[in-house]
């Protein structure tokens, strides 16, 4: 944590690559983290947890499990990316987090998902399946 | 011999880089290029020229040994999608490797800013301003008339922000452009910052394009020393469709919460940090270039009416040619569906096309005359926006596109205001019951009046444009709305 902050300058501008650093490191921006990043900043804690909330790619409790990253936008859905993410659901149980993310700009070649920076196109049933099952 | 194929990150989701492994361990080497754009082709291996596609790592044994014809697809430059556009913004697609300064010097980058180095600020605003270039984000704001006002906006301190906040759903233009060109947008970059005396910039990425992420900050290296003293710092989203709206993203570089500032003041007053900002989206930057290298003549040529210059538009969804089509103004939206994307990629007939992203218009066949202009889609209540065309063919439940909409503006509301961030919910329920079968006609009513209020309560696009999708639904495919009524009545 303390690497992280002297990577950055003390101002509020450097709040967001922060708090992207923390969260790829951990996995998610604890309570702790949120009380140094606010010291660091010389803001409140509100202000630093208020930021956290507002964006989707942070989270507040960890969760280890897999994560797929299922576009559900229109062009997706328009390929039968419903289809593919009742798929997706079933293959993942419990045991792998499926989330909804909104365009992956692939839209030409959907349905399309993401598993960390890995890109998957023209998804069908089997294949996502298959990737699941993979994880 | 020489083997290319792209590094994009569609051919990359669609097997890039095994193709590309596989002819490594025959022995050949590969150049990894930008996308030709051409989707339903990649990955799309050009060897000398001649296009194979969509090829896959068992493909290639074949393709060395010529017998790979049910994939060849002849001289890719020649190819009817590419030759039938007019390429100004994307013209190094395919051709060059997005990172080689090598490549983008000898095909005529940085020529745009040694013109611009040569004349006044002045004189390079009214070069921006005679082109006609509009802003190619949405709203359509012509670019020359923003950046005099920051020029002329007083203070030291003055910024240039690119929003690469490219969140449509069917639009890809600056993620392929970041992708395959990232030296056009930082050379745009530049010229802003000469015409309007700003020595820093942003580039704000959605953290959903890692690729564009760390192909831009490779590319921001290393034209550092060709570019300064302007300077330039990459920035990454955090999932917040919001953040596309130009106040949100000032904030949110800002390490705020990405909420929506009330206008005035206009970011190019007080902007970024307070100061005089050009705000501005990757396509516009990356259009400058172009206009000061061959001059606002020779890009006002194209285009029609106020809608001067080309639009890259893209083709999405079930389209059988989906990619990135680059034309002039004026083409109509029934010729980019039908002729240029070949329908569906399914071949079932197409009912609707949703024309610029999840606040956009959904348009029937019925309107395909209309042509790509932004007046003629003023006119028929829709907007080009980022210019994203996303096909469906018949099987698709415009009611069900219609709560989606609702669905979509309240998962991404800011909250700042009420229309927006009740009245998306309340539109959904609205819609949950209608599909339900109850009380059509009366909810119906009620949409509309959310609608309504929605679209004159609203701060923001986000609020104040979901009416388009909804509306658009129902004026144009009103049997899926009243067949439901009916079917619950009978
Ligand atoms: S319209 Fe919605 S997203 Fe825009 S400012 Fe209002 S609440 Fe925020
Ligand atoms: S809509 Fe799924 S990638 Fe764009």
């Amino acid at each position: 944590m303390a690497e992280i902050l002297a990577r950055h300058a003390p101002s509020q501008d450097a709040l967001l690559p922060i708090l992207h650093d923390v969260q790829a490191r951990f996995g998610h921006v604890s309570i702790e983290a949120i009380h140094a990043i606010a010291l660091h900043l010389n803001l409140s804690r509100a202000e630093v947890s208020g930021v956290v909330s507002f964006y989707r790619d942070f989270r507040r409790t960890a969760d280890k499990r897999p994560t797929i990253r299922l576009c559900r936008a229109e062009a997706c859905q328009a390929r039968g990316g419903e289809r593919v993410a009742e798929h997706a659901e079933r293959a993942a149980g419990q045991r792998v987090r499926v989330e909804a993310v909104y365009c992956l700009g692939l839209c030409a070649a959907g349905p399309n998902a993401m598993i960390g920076d890995q890109l998957h196109a023209r998804l069908d049933p089997a294949r996502i399946t298959a990737l699941i099952d993979g994880l | 011999m020489q083997i290319r194929i792209s590094d994009d990150a569609l051919a990359v989701a669609c097997g890039a880089d095994a193709v590309a492994h596989r002819f490594a361990e025959f022995g050949h080497d590969v150049v990894r290029t930008s996308s030709w754009g051409m989707h339903w082709l990649e990955p799309l291996v050009e060897i000398d020229g001649i296009g194979y596609g969509p090829a896959a790592a068992a493909d290639v044994e074949n393709i060395l040994a010529g017998k790979a014809d049910a994939i060849r697809i002849g001289r890719i430059a020649e190819h009817p999608f590419i030759a039938a556009q007019t390429r100004l913004t994307f013209a190094r697609a395919g051709w060059t490797r997005p990172l080689s300064l090598e490549d983008y010097a000898a095909t005529g980058g940085w020529g745009g800013l040694k013109q611009a180095r040569a004349l006044s600020a002045e004189a390079i605003v009214e070069e921006v301003t005679r082109s006609g270039l509009r802003g190619r984000g949405g709203a359509g704001f012509p670019a020359g008339i923003k950046w005099n006002t920051v020029r002329l906006a007083p203070g030291t301190r003055k910024y240039i922000v690119c929003n690469a906040d490219e969140g449509d759903s069917g639009t890809f233009a600056d993620r392929m452009l970041m992708e395959g060109d990232p030296f056009m947008l930082i050379e745009g970059m530049a010229i802003a910052g000469l015409a309007t005396g700003a020595d820093k910039g942003f580039v704000y990425i959605r953290s959903e394009y890692p690729h564009a992420v760390a192909k831009m900050r490779a590319a921001v290296r290393l034209a550092a020393p060709l570019i300064a003293p302007f300077e330039i710092d990459v920035r990454v989203g955090a999932g917040a469709y919001v953040c596309g709206e130009e106040t949100s993203l000032l904030n949110s570089i800002e390490g705020k919460r990405g909420e929506v500032r009330a206008k005035p003041p206009l970011p190019a007053h007080d902007g970024l940090f307070g100061c005089p900002t050009v705000i501005n989206n990757v396509l516009t930057l990356a259009a400058t270039p172009f206009v000061l290298a061959k001059g606002a003549r020779a890009y006002a040529d194209y285009g029609m009416g106020r809608s001067r210059g080309t639009m890259p538009v893209q083709l999405a969804g079930n389209v059988k040619h989906g990619g990135l089509f680059e034309t002039a103004f004026g083409i109509t939206l029934g010729e980019l569906v039908e002729k240029i994307g070949g329908g569906t990629a399914n071949g079932r007939p197409v009912r609707a096309v949703q024309v610029g992203g999840p606040l956009g218009a959904y348009f029937p066949p019925a309107l395909f005359d209309t042509p790509f202009d932004y007046e003629a889609f003023t006119a028929v209540d829709g907007l080009i926006g980022h210019g994203g065309i996303t096909v469906f063919d018949d099987s698709v439940d415009m009611a069900a596109q219609a709560r989606f909409a609702f669905e979509f503006c309240a998962a991404e509301s800011c909250g700042k205001c009420t229309p927006c961030r009740i009245g998306a919910v309340r539109g959904r329920e609205t819609m949950d019951r209608m599909i339900a079968g109850e009380r059509t006609a009366d909810n119906l009513t009620l949409v509309a009046d959310l609608c309504e209020t929605m679209k004159f309560g609203s701060l923001c696009a986000l609020g104040g444009f979901t009416p388009y999708p909804v509306m658009s639904a129902i004026t144009h495919f009103p049997e899926d709305f009243d067949a439901r009524g009916q079917a619950a009545a009978e």
